[in-house]
């Protein structure tokens, strides 16, 4: 997809800075989306709100894909607000042992978002001041938003997808 | 921390400190949170707030329910402001399909949300006012909340969890006495709005109670990642609908206003002055619907606007696409999309991800009264006790946005 010029300028300053640790970039809906690593991240989001002026973090959520090597996606949703620009960034974390640095040093604000990550995906955010359940109840034991727990009674099969041609 | 009994944080039995469950179900706090303070006196040592109380997992619910069937869950976020999540979900399907919709669509869709909006602030603003001992004012105003549910009922058919339009418009024109009541309303409102504020804005113990009281910075408010009203009333001029316009609002002229000290009186006045820009929208959607042509209310989709039901039981095209969006089949591009509106307590994101299946793959509510809160504990920390109470009411804090 065609980058727009200051997306364009925003890619071409983490390259420099980062180089090969910034992959995947794509624009998807004009939104600048690249994937990085759990040992930068840090350094990218400081550098994304001390250099680039991201100053504002919208949002820490995380996507589940089960079956790959790095099944669970760390996703942060960045915003300048003087350039009106968002970003969004990805970091793909391995299902057997899901931690990673904690944002929190970063923004005060991301405390509850990390939360609310480890609460639904077991996602453990290291260096957090208070990791522990928001949403759910402490006893819960699970992780509820992983894929392999399913909503309803696995057994129906009136659902499925397979049954729509697909 | 085990939630089913009452927590205390300080077992010291020398301690001068007392322990004090505020919540969860308390009358002052308007909603299911639990904080539980340590106070010496009056003044609020610490707090450890607890939240989840209505937890209903909506974005699981999400991941196995077609994108129409998704909006009924929207409307039980931010409750007092239905319309503006609905509008949101249809939008954020919409950016992933699309889809342009006609202006008139985007007018009659600004009215919609700027009367939530109202309703939203109507709520807040006459709560501080109950909580500072003002029940008038609360009486005063509040039946025009009732008048802007009436609007809704004319439009959609429900009041309080709308469901109001579809993805790809709205379910059905408005009618004449939809327009009849709205009129109605900007004749009558901005008098009420005017006696209201002359009952609370100048009042000498409104102000003693709320001025100065929970200041913010900008830079702790932005650390915070706080939005809405209560971003703007630190001084940050941050409005969805100005910095990301949606749904044509830049064709609308309205000012944002922004406060100074980010105490409870400005973050009141605030809300106060948005309402009142919020009838200026309106009024100009109004006038900007005449020269529209007539009729239109939704775009010319018909792969996923579900047709009109005579047609579908007389026209084969529209029996299949009915089908096809009844069941979730359709045609939605492998991809993920992010899309905020300025709901009534901030920005009110959703992130949507989408793998082609009948459902959204991944679906995440950036929900601002989650992100908002955070702070309410640590800010209360040397707060008088009273003071936190209205703290928390002028937060807007509605616990279905919350929990989700």
């Amino acid at each position: 997809m065609e980058e727009t010029t200051l997306n364009n300028d925003i890619h071409v300053k983490l390259t420099e800075r980062f180089g090969e640790k910034v992959t995947a970039v794509s624009e998807p809906y004009g939104l600048l989306t690249f994937v990085t690593y759990k040992d930068v991240i840090i350094n990218v989001l400081s550098h994304l709100k001390e250099e680039l002026k991201f100053n504002f973090l919208t949002d820490i959520t995380a996507v589940h894909y089960p079956g790959k090597d790095h099944g669970i996606a760390v996703v942060y949703h960045l915003h300048n607000m003087v350039e009106k620009v968002r970003i969004r960034i990805k970091v793909f974390i391995s299902e057997q042992n899901p931690t990673i640095p904690t944002a929190t040093t970063v923004w005060k604000g991301a405390n509850w978002m990390e939360r609310e990550t480890y609460d639904l995906f077991g996602v453990k955010f290291e260096g957090h001041p208070d990791l522990r359940r928001i949403l759910n109840m402490d006893d819960l034991g699970v992780h509820p938003m992983l894929k392999q727990y399913p909503l309803e009674d696995p057994n129906r099969v009136d659902k499925k997808d397979e049954f729509f041609g697909r | 921390m085990n939630h089913n009994h009452p927590v205390f944080t300080d077992n010291d039995p020398q301690s001068e400190l007392v322990t004090l469950n505020l919540g969860p179900t308390h009358p002052a706090t308007h909603g299911v949170f639990q904080n539980v303070l340590q106070l010496d006196g009056e003044r609020i040592v610490s707090g450890v707030s607890t939240i989840g109380y209505i937890h209903r997992a909506f974005e699981k619910i999400a991941e196995h329910r077609p994108f129409y069937q998704i909006t009924p869950l929207t409307d039980r976020l931010n409750y007092c402001s239905s319309p503006i999540n609905n509008m949101g979900w249809h939008m954020t399907v919409e950016k992933l399909l699309n889809i342009q919709m006609p202006k008139r669509v985007d007018y009659l869709r600004v009215i919609v949300m700027e009367l939530s909006r109202i309703a939203d602030h109507i709520i807040c603003n006459t709560i501080i006012g109950q909580d500072t001992g003002a029940t008038t004012t609360f009486l005063y105003l509040f039946q025009f909340r009732e008048h802007i549910y009436e609007i809704f009922e004319e439009v959609c058919g429900a009041r309080l969890t709308t469901n109001i339009g579809r993805i790809g418009g709205f379910e059905r024109d408005f009618n004449d006495i939809a327009f009849a009541k709205i009129n109605k309303f900007l004749k009558e409102f901005p008098v009420a709005l005017k006696e209201f504020e002359n009952l609370l804005t100048r009042n000498r113990i409104f102000i003693d109670r709320t001025a100065g009281v929970a200041e913010v910075t900008k830079e702790t408010a932005l650390e915070y990642s706080w939005t809405g009203p209560l971003l703007r009333a630190t001084g940050v001029d941050y409005d969805v609908r100005v910095s990301d316009p949606y749904s044509s609002y830049q064709d609308f002229d309205f000012e944002v206003p922004v406060g100074t000290s980010g105490d409870i009186y400005d973050r009141y006045l605030v809300r106060n002055e948005e309402m009142w820009q919020s009838l200026r929208i309106i009024e100009q959607a109004v006038e900007k619907l005449k020269s529209e042509p007539k009729g239109i209310f939704h775009a010319d989709v018909p792969e996923f606007y579900l047709p009109p039901k005579q047609e579908v039981y007389n026209n084969m095209e529209a029996l299949i696409y009915h089908f096809k969006i009844v069941m979730g089949e359709i045609d939605a591009p492998k991809a993920e999309v992010y899309h905020a509106v300025e709901g009534g307590n901030g920005e009110l994101g959703f992130y949507l991800i989408n793998d082609g299946g009948r459902t959204p793959y991944r679906l995440h509510f950036r929900r601002p009264s989650f992100i908002n809160y955070q702070m309410f504990a640590p800010m209360s920390e040397g707060m008088l006790l009273s003071d936190a109470i209205i703290n928390m009411s002028s937060m807007n804090i509605i616990a279905g946005e919350l929990d989700a």
